[in-house]
Protein backbone atom coordinates (compact mmCIF):
# COMPACT_ATOMS: atom_id res chain seq x y z
CA UNK A 1 0.00 0.00 0.00
CA UNK A 2 1.53 3.09 -1.16
CA UNK A 3 0.61 5.91 2.09
CA UNK A 4 1.78 9.06 -0.58
CA UNK A 5 0.92 8.65 -4.14
CA UNK A 6 2.50 12.08 -5.94
CA UNK A 7 2.04 12.88 -9.23
CA UNK A 8 3.05 16.14 -11.03
CA UNK A 9 2.24 18.19 -8.36
CA UNK A 10 2.93 22.00 -8.91
CA UNK A 11 2.50 24.60 -5.95
CA UNK A 12 2.69 28.09 -6.84
CA UNK A 13 2.56 31.02 -3.94
CA UNK A 14 0.76 34.38 -4.91
CA UNK A 15 2.68 36.67 -2.80
CA UNK A 16 2.67 40.81 -2.32
CA UNK A 17 5.60 40.91 -4.83
CA UNK A 18 4.20 38.39 -7.84
CA UNK A 19 4.74 34.47 -7.99
CA UNK A 20 7.27 32.28 -6.97
CA UNK A 21 6.77 29.04 -7.62
CA UNK A 22 7.45 26.72 -5.04
CA UNK A 23 6.65 23.33 -6.89
CA UNK A 24 7.25 22.35 -10.44
CA UNK A 25 6.28 19.23 -11.12
CA UNK A 26 7.41 16.34 -7.88
CA UNK A 27 6.53 12.98 -8.30
CA UNK A 28 6.82 10.73 -5.38
CA UNK A 29 5.47 7.35 -4.02
CA UNK A 30 6.59 6.36 -0.43
CA UNK A 31 5.26 2.83 0.50
CA UNK A 32 3.63 2.01 3.84
CA UNK A 33 6.37 1.10 6.45
CA UNK A 34 9.67 3.22 4.48
CA UNK A 35 11.49 5.62 6.40
CA UNK A 36 12.30 8.67 3.63
CA UNK A 37 14.35 11.29 4.20
CA UNK A 38 14.16 14.52 1.85
CA UNK A 39 16.98 16.75 1.60
CA UNK A 40 17.21 20.10 -0.53
CA UNK A 41 19.04 23.65 -0.12
CA UNK A 42 17.03 26.94 1.44
CA UNK A 43 13.82 27.29 -0.61
CA UNK A 44 13.67 24.22 -2.70
CA UNK A 45 10.09 23.39 -1.86
CA UNK A 46 10.79 20.84 1.25
CA UNK A 47 8.29 22.20 3.63
CA UNK A 48 5.57 23.09 0.52
CA UNK A 49 5.53 19.85 -0.08
CA UNK A 50 5.34 18.67 3.17
CA UNK A 51 2.08 20.45 3.61
CA UNK A 52 0.52 19.04 0.90
CA UNK A 53 0.60 15.78 2.96
CA UNK A 54 -2.11 16.34 5.03
CA UNK A 55 -3.31 18.79 3.00
CA UNK A 56 -2.49 22.29 4.71
CA UNK A 57 -1.91 23.51 0.92
CA UNK A 58 -4.04 22.19 -1.90
CA UNK A 59 -2.17 21.48 -5.66
CA UNK A 60 -2.09 23.84 -8.04
CA UNK A 61 -1.46 21.37 -10.67
CA UNK A 62 -1.17 17.35 -9.94
CA UNK A 63 -2.76 15.82 -7.22
CA UNK A 64 -1.57 13.84 -3.97
CA UNK A 65 -2.94 10.65 -2.54
CA UNK A 66 -2.72 9.85 1.09
CA UNK A 67 -3.28 6.04 1.39
CA UNK A 68 -5.49 6.35 -2.04
CA UNK A 69 -7.54 9.65 -1.00
CA UNK A 70 -7.45 12.43 -2.87
CA UNK A 71 -6.35 15.76 -0.81
CA UNK A 72 -8.62 17.86 -2.96
CA UNK A 73 -11.69 16.36 -1.73
CA UNK A 74 -12.94 18.48 1.24
CA UNK A 75 -14.89 15.11 2.51
CA UNK A 76 -11.91 13.40 3.06
CA UNK A 77 -9.93 16.51 4.73
CA UNK A 78 -10.44 14.48 8.68
CA UNK A 79 -9.49 11.12 7.45
CA UNK A 80 -6.45 12.20 5.90
CA UNK A 81 -5.20 14.77 8.75
CA UNK A 82 -5.79 11.69 10.91
CA UNK A 83 -3.04 9.83 8.91
CA UNK A 84 -0.45 11.93 8.86
CA UNK A 85 1.01 13.98 11.69
CA UNK A 86 3.40 16.71 11.09
CA UNK A 87 6.46 17.96 13.24
CA UNK A 88 7.31 21.83 12.26
CA UNK A 89 10.33 23.37 11.81
CA UNK A 90 9.19 25.88 15.12
CA UNK A 91 7.38 24.14 17.92
CA UNK A 92 6.26 27.60 19.37
CA UNK A 93 3.27 27.31 16.46
CA UNK A 94 2.24 23.84 17.97
CA UNK A 95 2.24 24.41 21.25
CA UNK A 96 -1.32 25.10 22.42
CA UNK A 97 -2.17 24.15 26.36
CA UNK A 98 0.02 25.49 29.55
CA UNK A 99 0.72 22.29 30.54
CA UNK A 100 2.92 19.87 28.78
CA UNK A 101 0.93 17.29 29.51
CA UNK A 102 -2.25 18.60 28.45
CA UNK A 103 -0.22 19.43 25.69
CA UNK A 104 0.46 16.13 24.34
CA UNK A 105 -3.04 14.94 25.30
CA UNK A 106 -4.69 17.56 23.03
CA UNK A 107 -4.19 15.68 19.62
CA UNK A 108 -5.26 12.34 20.60
CA UNK A 109 -8.42 14.41 22.79
CA UNK A 110 -9.76 15.85 19.53
CA UNK A 111 -9.59 12.27 18.30
CA UNK A 112 -12.04 11.35 20.53
CA UNK A 113 -9.74 8.15 22.45
CA UNK A 114 -11.00 7.69 25.52
CA UNK A 115 -9.06 9.44 28.37
CA UNK A 116 -7.73 6.15 30.11
CA UNK A 117 -6.36 5.49 26.95
CA UNK A 118 -4.89 9.32 26.58
CA UNK A 119 -3.50 8.92 30.01
CA UNK A 120 -1.50 5.89 28.51
CA UNK A 121 -0.45 7.44 25.36
CA UNK A 122 0.64 10.54 26.70
CA UNK A 123 2.65 8.63 29.41
CA UNK A 124 4.23 6.51 26.67
CA UNK A 125 5.26 9.59 24.39
CA UNK A 126 6.31 11.14 26.73
CA UNK A 127 8.75 8.84 27.66
CA UNK A 128 9.74 8.33 24.01
CA UNK A 129 11.50 11.56 24.16
CA UNK A 130 12.61 12.02 27.41
CA UNK A 131 10.34 14.90 28.45
CA UNK A 132 8.77 12.87 31.39
CA UNK A 133 9.89 14.78 34.35
CA UNK A 134 8.68 17.65 32.71
CA UNK A 135 4.64 16.47 31.93
CA UNK A 136 3.90 19.21 34.75
CA UNK A 137 5.65 22.23 33.17
CA UNK A 138 4.41 25.43 31.08
CA UNK A 139 5.72 23.90 27.47
CA UNK A 140 6.32 28.30 27.17
CA UNK A 141 8.91 28.12 30.09
CA UNK A 142 10.98 25.73 28.48
CA UNK A 143 14.15 26.02 26.24
CA UNK A 144 13.84 25.91 22.13
CA UNK A 145 15.05 21.87 22.01
CA UNK A 146 12.70 21.19 25.14
CA UNK A 147 9.71 22.43 23.54
CA UNK A 148 10.54 20.30 19.82
CA UNK A 149 10.31 17.08 21.68
CA UNK A 150 7.00 18.19 23.54
CA UNK A 151 6.33 18.36 20.40
CA UNK A 152 7.13 15.53 18.63
CA UNK A 153 5.28 13.69 21.71
CA UNK A 154 1.96 15.21 21.25
CA UNK A 155 2.37 13.59 17.58
CA UNK A 156 3.33 10.46 18.71
CA UNK A 157 0.11 10.53 20.78
CA UNK A 158 -2.21 10.69 18.01
CA UNK A 159 -0.46 7.35 16.91
CA UNK A 160 -0.71 8.65 12.98
CA UNK A 161 0.15 6.18 10.01
CA UNK A 162 2.55 8.90 8.77
CA UNK A 163 4.95 11.36 10.74
CA UNK A 164 6.14 14.19 9.09
CA UNK A 165 9.48 15.90 10.91
CA UNK A 166 10.77 18.79 8.73
CA UNK A 167 13.26 19.68 10.79
CA UNK A 168 12.18 19.09 13.90
CA UNK A 169 15.51 18.13 15.64
CA UNK A 170 17.02 21.30 14.05
CA UNK A 171 17.29 23.12 17.60
CA UNK A 172 18.04 19.91 19.60
CA UNK A 173 21.89 19.22 21.51
CA UNK A 174 23.50 16.51 19.80
CA UNK A 175 22.11 13.62 22.53
CA UNK A 176 18.49 15.23 22.16
CA UNK A 177 19.04 14.45 18.76
CA UNK A 178 20.46 11.20 18.63
CA UNK A 179 17.12 9.73 21.01
CA UNK A 180 14.76 11.54 18.73
CA UNK A 181 16.47 9.66 15.53
CA UNK A 182 16.77 6.31 17.44
CA UNK A 183 12.72 7.06 18.63
CA UNK A 184 11.79 7.50 15.19
CA UNK A 185 13.75 4.60 14.15
CA UNK A 186 12.08 2.07 16.58
CA UNK A 187 8.62 3.40 15.50
CA UNK A 188 9.65 2.84 11.73
CA UNK A 189 10.71 -0.78 12.70
CA UNK A 190 8.94 -1.89 15.21
CA UNK A 191 5.50 -0.54 14.96
CA UNK A 192 5.88 -0.31 11.27
CA UNK A 193 4.80 3.91 11.01
CA UNK A 194 6.11 5.32 8.20
CA UNK A 195 8.18 8.47 8.42
CA UNK A 196 9.01 11.52 5.83
CA UNK A 197 12.30 13.38 7.41
CA UNK A 198 13.22 16.96 6.28
CA UNK A 199 16.40 17.51 7.35
CA UNK A 200 19.89 19.55 6.44
CA UNK A 201 21.78 17.38 8.33
CA UNK A 202 23.29 14.47 5.89
CA UNK A 203 24.14 11.86 9.25
CA UNK A 204 20.26 11.80 9.90
CA UNK A 205 19.54 11.23 6.18
CA UNK A 206 21.70 8.27 6.36
CA UNK A 207 19.65 6.38 8.56
CA UNK A 208 17.01 6.35 6.49
CA UNK A 209 15.82 3.87 3.70
CA UNK A 210 15.33 6.33 0.82
CA UNK A 211 17.21 9.83 0.55
CA UNK A 212 15.13 12.18 -2.20
CA UNK A 213 16.73 15.40 -3.30
CA UNK A 214 14.70 18.16 -4.30
CA UNK A 215 15.54 21.04 -6.19
CA UNK A 216 14.11 23.99 -7.23
CA UNK A 217 10.75 22.61 -6.58
CA UNK A 218 11.42 19.01 -8.35
CA UNK A 219 12.56 16.05 -7.13
CA UNK A 220 16.24 15.41 -8.82
CA UNK A 221 17.24 12.72 -6.81
CA UNK A 222 16.14 9.01 -5.21
CA UNK A 223 17.60 5.95 -4.21
CA UNK A 224 19.20 4.78 -0.88
CA UNK A 225 21.55 6.51 1.31
CA UNK A 226 24.79 4.83 -0.47
CA UNK A 227 22.95 5.92 -3.90
CA UNK A 228 22.31 9.38 -3.06
CA UNK A 229 25.45 9.84 -1.13
CA UNK A 230 27.92 8.22 -3.65
CA UNK A 231 27.30 11.97 -6.19
CA UNK A 232 29.18 14.07 -4.16
CA UNK A 233 29.89 16.62 -6.77
CA UNK A 234 26.10 16.82 -8.14
CA UNK A 235 25.30 17.20 -4.15
CA UNK A 236 27.82 20.11 -4.01
CA UNK A 237 26.55 21.48 -6.52
CA UNK A 238 23.08 21.50 -5.19
CA UNK A 239 24.19 23.51 -2.10
CA UNK A 240 24.22 20.24 -0.10
CA UNK A 241 26.96 17.93 1.58
CA UNK A 242 27.78 14.36 2.43
CA UNK A 243 27.80 12.80 5.92
CA UNK A 244 30.98 13.52 7.72
CA UNK A 245 32.71 10.19 7.87
CA UNK A 246 31.58 9.86 3.95
CA UNK A 247 34.12 13.23 3.83
CA UNK A 248 36.70 11.89 5.47
CA UNK A 249 36.64 8.61 3.27
CA UNK A 250 37.08 10.35 0.16
CA UNK A 251 39.86 12.75 1.73
CA UNK A 252 41.41 9.43 3.28
CA UNK A 253 41.18 7.77 -0.64
CA UNK A 254 43.08 10.70 -2.20
CA UNK A 255 45.70 10.39 0.08
CA UNK A 256 45.99 6.91 -1.19
CA UNK A 257 44.44 4.45 1.35
CA UNK A 258 42.72 1.84 -0.91
CA UNK A 259 38.88 2.57 0.76
CA UNK A 260 36.00 1.11 -0.82
CA UNK A 261 33.71 3.76 -2.18
CA UNK A 262 29.77 3.94 0.07
CA UNK A 263 31.27 4.19 3.55
CA UNK A 264 28.78 6.62 5.22
CA UNK A 265 29.16 6.46 9.29
CA UNK A 266 32.09 6.85 11.53
CA UNK A 267 32.26 2.64 12.14
CA UNK A 268 31.94 1.79 8.50
CA UNK A 269 34.49 3.56 8.27
CA UNK A 270 36.70 2.51 11.24
CA UNK A 271 36.09 -1.19 10.21
CA UNK A 272 37.04 -0.75 6.73
CA UNK A 273 40.41 1.20 7.66
CA UNK A 274 40.62 -2.14 10.12
CA UNK A 275 40.57 -4.13 7.24
CA UNK A 276 43.07 -2.64 5.32
CA UNK A 277 45.96 -3.95 7.45
CA UNK B 1 33.77 46.22 24.41
CA UNK B 2 35.27 43.21 27.17
CA UNK B 3 32.12 41.68 28.60
CA UNK B 4 32.90 40.30 32.44
CA UNK B 5 30.20 38.64 34.11
CA UNK B 6 30.82 38.14 37.93
CA UNK B 7 29.30 35.39 40.41
CA UNK B 8 25.61 35.95 38.14
CA UNK B 9 22.88 33.80 38.81
CA UNK B 10 19.73 34.40 36.88
CA UNK B 11 16.57 32.83 38.01
CA UNK B 12 13.17 32.95 35.61
CA UNK B 13 10.43 33.40 37.66
CA UNK B 14 11.21 33.97 40.74
CA UNK B 15 8.74 33.44 43.58
CA UNK B 16 6.32 31.31 41.79
CA UNK B 17 5.85 27.72 41.57
CA UNK B 18 7.81 27.73 38.27
CA UNK B 19 10.92 29.30 39.75
CA UNK B 20 14.24 27.93 37.63
CA UNK B 21 17.59 28.90 38.44
CA UNK B 22 19.19 29.21 34.66
CA UNK B 23 22.43 30.45 35.94
CA UNK B 24 24.25 29.67 38.60
CA UNK B 25 27.52 31.55 39.97
CA UNK B 26 28.78 32.60 36.66
CA UNK B 27 32.30 33.82 36.23
CA UNK B 28 33.55 34.59 32.82
CA UNK B 29 35.18 37.55 30.37
CA UNK B 30 34.94 37.85 26.83
CA UNK B 31 38.35 40.21 25.97
CA UNK B 32 38.34 42.29 22.69
CA UNK B 33 39.08 40.18 19.66
CA UNK B 34 38.10 37.05 21.08
CA UNK B 35 36.22 34.31 18.97
CA UNK B 36 34.52 32.11 21.96
CA UNK B 37 32.10 29.15 21.05
CA UNK B 38 29.50 28.21 24.23
CA UNK B 39 28.12 24.52 24.12
CA UNK B 40 25.51 22.94 26.46
CA UNK B 41 22.76 20.67 26.19
CA UNK B 42 19.07 21.82 25.50
CA UNK B 43 17.77 24.07 28.72
CA UNK B 44 21.49 24.15 30.03
CA UNK B 45 21.32 27.97 30.02
CA UNK B 46 23.05 29.35 26.87
CA UNK B 47 20.26 31.00 25.83
CA UNK B 48 19.80 32.97 29.30
CA UNK B 49 23.94 33.56 29.27
CA UNK B 50 23.95 35.09 25.87
CA UNK B 51 21.04 37.72 26.25
CA UNK B 52 23.01 39.01 29.65
CA UNK B 53 25.86 39.73 27.59
CA UNK B 54 23.47 42.82 25.72
CA UNK B 55 21.60 43.95 28.57
CA UNK B 56 18.59 41.86 27.92
CA UNK B 57 17.92 40.07 30.88
CA UNK B 58 19.69 41.42 34.04
CA UNK B 59 21.96 38.98 36.69
CA UNK B 60 19.23 38.16 39.63
CA UNK B 61 22.45 37.99 41.75
CA UNK B 62 26.00 38.84 40.72
CA UNK B 63 27.06 42.03 37.98
CA UNK B 64 27.74 41.90 33.86
CA UNK B 65 29.91 44.59 33.09
CA UNK B 66 30.17 45.23 29.62
CA UNK B 67 32.70 48.30 28.33
CA UNK B 68 32.60 49.50 32.46
CA UNK B 69 28.96 50.20 32.01
CA UNK B 70 27.67 48.03 34.57
CA UNK B 71 24.10 46.30 33.24
CA UNK B 72 21.94 46.51 36.93
CA UNK B 73 23.35 49.94 37.67
CA UNK B 74 20.79 52.74 38.09
CA UNK B 75 19.73 55.07 35.02
CA UNK B 76 22.17 52.73 32.86
CA UNK B 77 21.91 53.29 29.23
CA UNK B 78 21.73 50.16 27.48
CA UNK B 79 20.29 51.73 24.12
CA UNK B 80 23.73 52.24 22.78
CA UNK B 81 25.13 49.20 24.61
CA UNK B 82 22.75 47.08 22.06
CA UNK B 83 23.60 48.64 19.01
CA UNK B 84 27.02 47.59 19.43
CA UNK B 85 26.60 44.49 20.92
CA UNK B 86 24.56 42.37 17.91
CA UNK B 87 22.73 39.39 19.25
CA UNK B 88 21.45 37.32 16.60
CA UNK B 89 18.46 35.33 18.73
CA UNK B 90 17.99 31.45 18.74
CA UNK B 91 14.73 32.03 17.09
CA UNK B 92 15.83 34.90 15.10
CA UNK B 93 13.06 35.13 12.62
CA UNK B 94 10.46 35.81 15.02
CA UNK B 95 11.83 39.02 15.49
CA UNK B 96 10.89 39.69 11.24
CA UNK B 97 8.54 42.68 11.06
CA UNK B 98 8.92 45.08 8.32
CA UNK B 99 7.34 44.34 4.97
CA UNK B 100 9.87 43.72 3.07
CA UNK B 101 13.63 42.19 3.67
CA UNK B 102 15.25 45.71 2.54
CA UNK B 103 13.58 47.29 5.51
CA UNK B 104 13.87 44.48 7.93
CA UNK B 105 17.65 44.42 7.13
CA UNK B 106 17.79 48.10 7.10
CA UNK B 107 16.28 49.20 10.70
CA UNK B 108 19.17 48.37 12.84
CA UNK B 109 21.26 50.61 10.87
CA UNK B 110 18.34 52.99 11.01
CA UNK B 111 18.15 53.54 14.69
CA UNK B 112 21.97 53.56 14.79
CA UNK B 113 21.75 57.18 12.52
CA UNK B 114 23.68 55.52 10.02
CA UNK B 115 22.86 58.11 7.04
CA UNK B 116 20.77 56.87 4.20
CA UNK B 117 23.08 57.24 1.94
CA UNK B 118 25.04 54.12 3.66
CA UNK B 119 22.41 52.48 4.74
CA UNK B 120 21.62 50.74 0.74
CA UNK B 121 25.20 49.51 0.40
CA UNK B 122 25.15 48.26 4.09
CA UNK B 123 21.69 46.03 3.41
CA UNK B 124 23.13 44.72 0.19
CA UNK B 125 26.53 43.70 1.71
CA UNK B 126 24.47 41.99 4.49
CA UNK B 127 21.99 40.10 2.41
CA UNK B 128 25.59 38.90 0.00
CA UNK B 129 26.98 38.35 3.79
CA UNK B 130 24.69 35.71 3.89
CA UNK B 131 23.97 34.28 0.59
CA UNK B 132 20.88 35.62 -0.40
CA UNK B 133 20.48 37.08 -3.64
CA UNK B 134 19.26 40.89 -3.78
CA UNK B 135 15.95 40.18 -6.11
CA UNK B 136 14.90 39.39 -2.42
CA UNK B 137 14.82 42.49 -1.20
CA UNK B 138 11.41 43.42 -1.90
CA UNK B 139 9.79 40.50 -1.11
CA UNK B 140 7.97 39.73 2.36
CA UNK B 141 10.44 38.50 5.11
CA UNK B 142 7.45 36.32 5.96
CA UNK B 143 6.59 34.70 2.46
CA UNK B 144 10.24 33.07 2.94
CA UNK B 145 11.42 29.27 3.50
CA UNK B 146 12.44 29.30 6.94
CA UNK B 147 16.19 29.23 5.76
CA UNK B 148 15.92 32.07 3.95
CA UNK B 149 14.44 33.78 7.25
CA UNK B 150 16.98 33.21 9.25
CA UNK B 151 19.43 34.29 6.44
CA UNK B 152 17.67 37.78 6.20
CA UNK B 153 17.50 37.65 10.11
CA UNK B 154 21.09 37.07 10.72
CA UNK B 155 21.72 40.10 7.77
CA UNK B 156 19.94 42.26 9.83
CA UNK B 157 22.77 42.37 12.61
CA UNK B 158 25.71 42.17 10.36
CA UNK B 159 24.21 45.64 9.00
CA UNK B 160 24.70 47.52 12.27
CA UNK B 161 28.64 46.47 12.36
CA UNK B 162 28.84 45.43 15.73
CA UNK B 163 31.65 45.56 17.90
CA UNK B 164 30.82 42.35 19.77
CA UNK B 165 28.82 39.68 17.31
CA UNK B 166 26.68 36.92 19.52
CA UNK B 167 25.13 34.38 17.82
CA UNK B 168 22.67 31.64 19.37
CA UNK B 169 22.77 28.89 17.32
CA UNK B 170 22.64 30.51 14.03
CA UNK B 171 23.02 27.59 11.68
CA UNK B 172 19.68 25.39 12.81
CA UNK B 173 17.80 25.39 9.25
CA UNK B 174 20.45 26.95 7.17
CA UNK B 175 21.32 23.98 4.37
CA UNK B 176 24.88 22.66 4.33
CA UNK B 177 26.25 25.63 1.81
CA UNK B 178 24.51 28.29 3.70
CA UNK B 179 26.01 27.07 7.10
CA UNK B 180 29.65 26.77 6.03
CA UNK B 181 29.69 30.48 3.77
CA UNK B 182 27.80 32.03 6.16
CA UNK B 183 30.29 30.90 9.28
CA UNK B 184 32.93 31.62 6.77
CA UNK B 185 32.04 35.20 6.33
CA UNK B 186 31.79 35.73 10.00
CA UNK B 187 35.27 34.50 10.97
CA UNK B 188 36.56 36.95 7.82
CA UNK B 189 34.49 39.87 9.40
CA UNK B 190 36.14 38.66 12.63
CA UNK B 191 39.72 38.76 11.11
CA UNK B 192 39.59 41.73 9.39
CA UNK B 193 37.71 43.85 11.81
CA UNK B 194 38.64 42.08 14.60
CA UNK B 195 35.24 42.11 16.22
CA UNK B 196 34.58 39.81 19.64
CA UNK B 197 32.23 36.98 17.93
CA UNK B 198 30.24 34.69 20.61
CA UNK B 199 28.87 31.72 18.93
CA UNK B 200 26.38 29.41 20.57
CA UNK B 201 26.39 25.84 18.61
CA UNK B 202 25.29 22.47 18.86
CA UNK B 203 27.48 21.51 16.15
CA UNK B 204 30.47 20.30 17.62
CA UNK B 205 31.96 20.30 14.14
CA UNK B 206 31.70 24.18 13.83
CA UNK B 207 32.57 24.95 17.16
CA UNK B 208 36.08 22.74 17.14
CA UNK B 209 37.15 24.28 13.46
CA UNK B 210 36.09 27.98 14.01
CA UNK B 211 36.81 28.82 17.55
CA UNK B 212 40.25 29.82 19.91
CA UNK B 213 37.95 29.47 23.46
CA UNK B 214 35.12 26.96 24.00
CA UNK B 215 32.97 27.63 27.25
CA UNK B 216 30.81 24.30 28.14
CA UNK B 217 27.55 24.94 30.26
CA UNK B 218 25.53 22.37 32.36
CA UNK B 219 22.77 23.06 34.71
CA UNK B 220 23.30 26.66 34.45
CA UNK B 221 27.34 26.07 35.79
CA UNK B 222 30.30 26.64 33.66
CA UNK B 223 32.40 23.06 33.15
CA UNK B 224 34.71 24.09 31.29
CA UNK B 225 36.43 26.82 29.90
CA UNK B 226 39.52 26.03 27.64
CA UNK B 227 41.04 25.53 23.52
CA UNK B 228 38.71 23.35 21.76
CA UNK B 229 41.31 20.94 21.74
CA UNK B 230 41.52 20.27 25.65
CA UNK B 231 37.87 20.40 25.92
CA UNK B 232 37.16 17.49 23.20
CA UNK B 233 39.60 15.37 25.10
CA UNK B 234 36.95 14.96 27.89
CA UNK B 235 34.70 12.50 25.42
CA UNK B 236 33.02 10.79 27.68
CA UNK B 237 32.03 13.72 29.90
CA UNK B 238 30.83 15.11 27.53
CA UNK B 239 28.39 12.95 26.90
CA UNK B 240 27.14 13.09 30.24
CA UNK B 241 26.51 16.25 29.62
CA UNK B 242 24.65 15.51 26.43
CA UNK B 243 27.00 16.86 24.34
CA UNK B 244 30.22 14.80 21.87
CA UNK B 245 32.81 15.77 19.96
CA UNK B 246 33.13 16.23 16.25
CA UNK B 247 33.43 12.96 14.16
CA UNK B 248 36.75 13.51 13.19
CA UNK B 249 37.66 13.21 16.97
CA UNK B 250 34.64 10.31 17.26
CA UNK B 251 36.56 8.17 14.61
CA UNK B 252 40.52 8.51 15.98
CA UNK B 253 38.58 7.75 19.32
CA UNK B 254 37.49 4.25 17.68
CA UNK B 255 41.02 3.93 16.12
CA UNK B 256 42.95 4.15 19.03
CA UNK B 257 40.61 1.54 20.90
CA UNK B 258 41.28 -0.87 17.71
CA UNK B 259 45.41 -0.01 18.57
CA UNK B 260 46.02 2.79 16.13
CA UNK B 261 48.57 5.12 16.79
CA UNK B 262 46.55 8.47 16.25
CA UNK B 263 45.58 11.10 18.95
CA UNK B 264 43.20 11.53 20.71
CA UNK B 265 41.61 14.75 19.01
CA UNK B 266 41.35 16.00 15.33
CA UNK B 267 39.21 19.24 15.37
CA UNK B 268 38.70 18.78 11.69
CA UNK B 269 38.86 16.95 8.76
CA UNK B 270 42.25 17.19 7.13
CA UNK B 271 43.60 17.13 10.34
CA UNK B 272 42.23 13.56 10.89
CA UNK B 273 43.27 12.80 7.51
CA UNK B 274 46.63 13.24 8.31
CA UNK B 275 46.78 11.38 11.28
CA UNK B 276 45.31 8.38 10.21
CA UNK B 277 47.68 8.36 6.78
CA UNK B 278 50.58 8.60 9.42
CA UNK B 279 49.35 5.33 11.26
CA UNK B 280 48.15 3.79 8.74
CA UNK B 281 51.79 4.51 6.99
CA UNK B 282 53.42 3.07 10.24
CA UNK B 283 51.09 0.08 10.23
CA UNK B 284 52.39 -0.93 7.51
CA UNK B 285 55.91 -0.53 8.15
CA UNK B 286 55.71 -2.65 11.33
CA UNK B 287 53.63 -5.69 9.31
N1 LIG C 1 4.03 31.72 2.40
C1 LIG C 1 4.78 31.89 1.31
N2 LIG C 1 4.45 32.84 0.40
C2 LIG C 1 5.20 33.03 -0.72
N3 LIG C 1 6.29 32.31 -1.03
C3 LIG C 1 6.66 31.34 -0.17
C4 LIG C 1 5.94 31.08 1.04
N4 LIG C 1 6.54 30.06 1.70
C5 LIG C 1 7.60 29.69 0.94
N5 LIG C 1 7.68 30.46 -0.18
C6 LIG C 1 8.67 30.33 -1.27
O1 LIG C 1 8.53 29.03 -1.85
C7 LIG C 1 9.78 28.42 -2.12
C8 LIG C 1 9.88 27.09 -1.39
O2 LIG C 1 9.83 27.31 0.00
P1 LIG C 1 9.84 26.14 1.09
O3 LIG C 1 9.48 26.74 2.40
O4 LIG C 1 9.02 25.01 0.61
O5 LIG C 1 11.39 25.74 1.05
P2 LIG C 1 12.22 24.69 1.95
O6 LIG C 1 12.83 23.72 1.00
O7 LIG C 1 11.37 24.14 3.03
O8 LIG C 1 13.38 25.63 2.53
P3 LIG C 1 14.14 25.60 3.96
O9 LIG C 1 15.25 24.60 3.84
O10 LIG C 1 14.72 26.98 4.05
O11 LIG C 1 13.17 25.29 5.03
C9 LIG C 1 10.83 29.46 -1.73
O12 LIG C 1 11.21 30.18 -2.88
C10 LIG C 1 10.11 30.37 -0.75
O13 LIG C 1 10.65 31.68 -0.80
N1 LIG D 1 11.34 32.60 29.59
C1 LIG D 1 11.61 31.62 30.47
N2 LIG D 1 10.90 31.50 31.61
C2 LIG D 1 11.18 30.53 32.51
N3 LIG D 1 12.15 29.60 32.37
C3 LIG D 1 12.89 29.66 31.25
C4 LIG D 1 12.67 30.66 30.24
N4 LIG D 1 13.56 30.47 29.25
C5 LIG D 1 14.31 29.41 29.62
N5 LIG D 1 13.92 28.91 30.82
C6 LIG D 1 14.52 27.79 31.56
O1 LIG D 1 15.86 28.16 31.89
C7 LIG D 1 16.76 27.10 31.64
C8 LIG D 1 17.82 27.54 30.62
O2 LIG D 1 17.20 27.79 29.37
P1 LIG D 1 17.95 28.36 28.11
O3 LIG D 1 18.85 29.47 28.52
O4 LIG D 1 16.94 28.66 27.05
O5 LIG D 1 18.84 27.09 27.68
P2 LIG D 1 19.58 26.74 26.33
O6 LIG D 1 19.67 27.97 25.50
O7 LIG D 1 20.93 26.27 26.80
O8 LIG D 1 18.81 25.64 25.69
C9 LIG D 1 15.92 25.90 31.20
O9 LIG D 1 15.67 25.12 32.34
C10 LIG D 1 14.64 26.54 30.69
O10 LIG D 1 13.56 25.64 30.86
MG1 LIG E 1 11.41 24.38 5.16
MG1 LIG F 1 18.97 28.30 23.60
Amino acid sequence: MDILDIADLHHIYRGHEGETIALAGVDLVVSEGEFVAVIGRNGSGKSTLAKHFNAILLPGGGRVLVAGLDTREEALLWSVRQMVGMVFQHPDNQIVATVVEEDVAFGPENLGVPTAEIIERVDASLRQVNMEDYRTHAPHLLSGGQKQRVAIAGILAMRPRLIVLDEATAMLDPIGRSEVMSTILRLNREEGMTAVLITHHMDEAVKANRVVVIDQGQVVLSGTPAEVFSQYKLLEALGLDVPVAAKLSILLAESGLPLPAHILTAEQLVDELCRLN
Amino acid sequence: MPIKLEQVDFVYAGGSPFERAALKGINLSFLDGEFVGIIGQTGSGKSTLVQMLNGLLKPTRGTVTVNGLVTTAKGVKLKSLRQEVGLVFQFAEYQLFAETVAADVAFGPENQGVPASEIAERVDQALLNVGLPLEIKERSPFELSGGQMRRVAIAGVLAMNPKVLILDEPTAGLDPRGRDEILSRIRELHRQRGITVILVSHSMEDVARLVDRLVVIHGGQIVYDATPREVFAHGSSLKTYGLGVPQATEVLGLLKAKGWAVPEVALTLDEARQAIVRAYQLRRELA
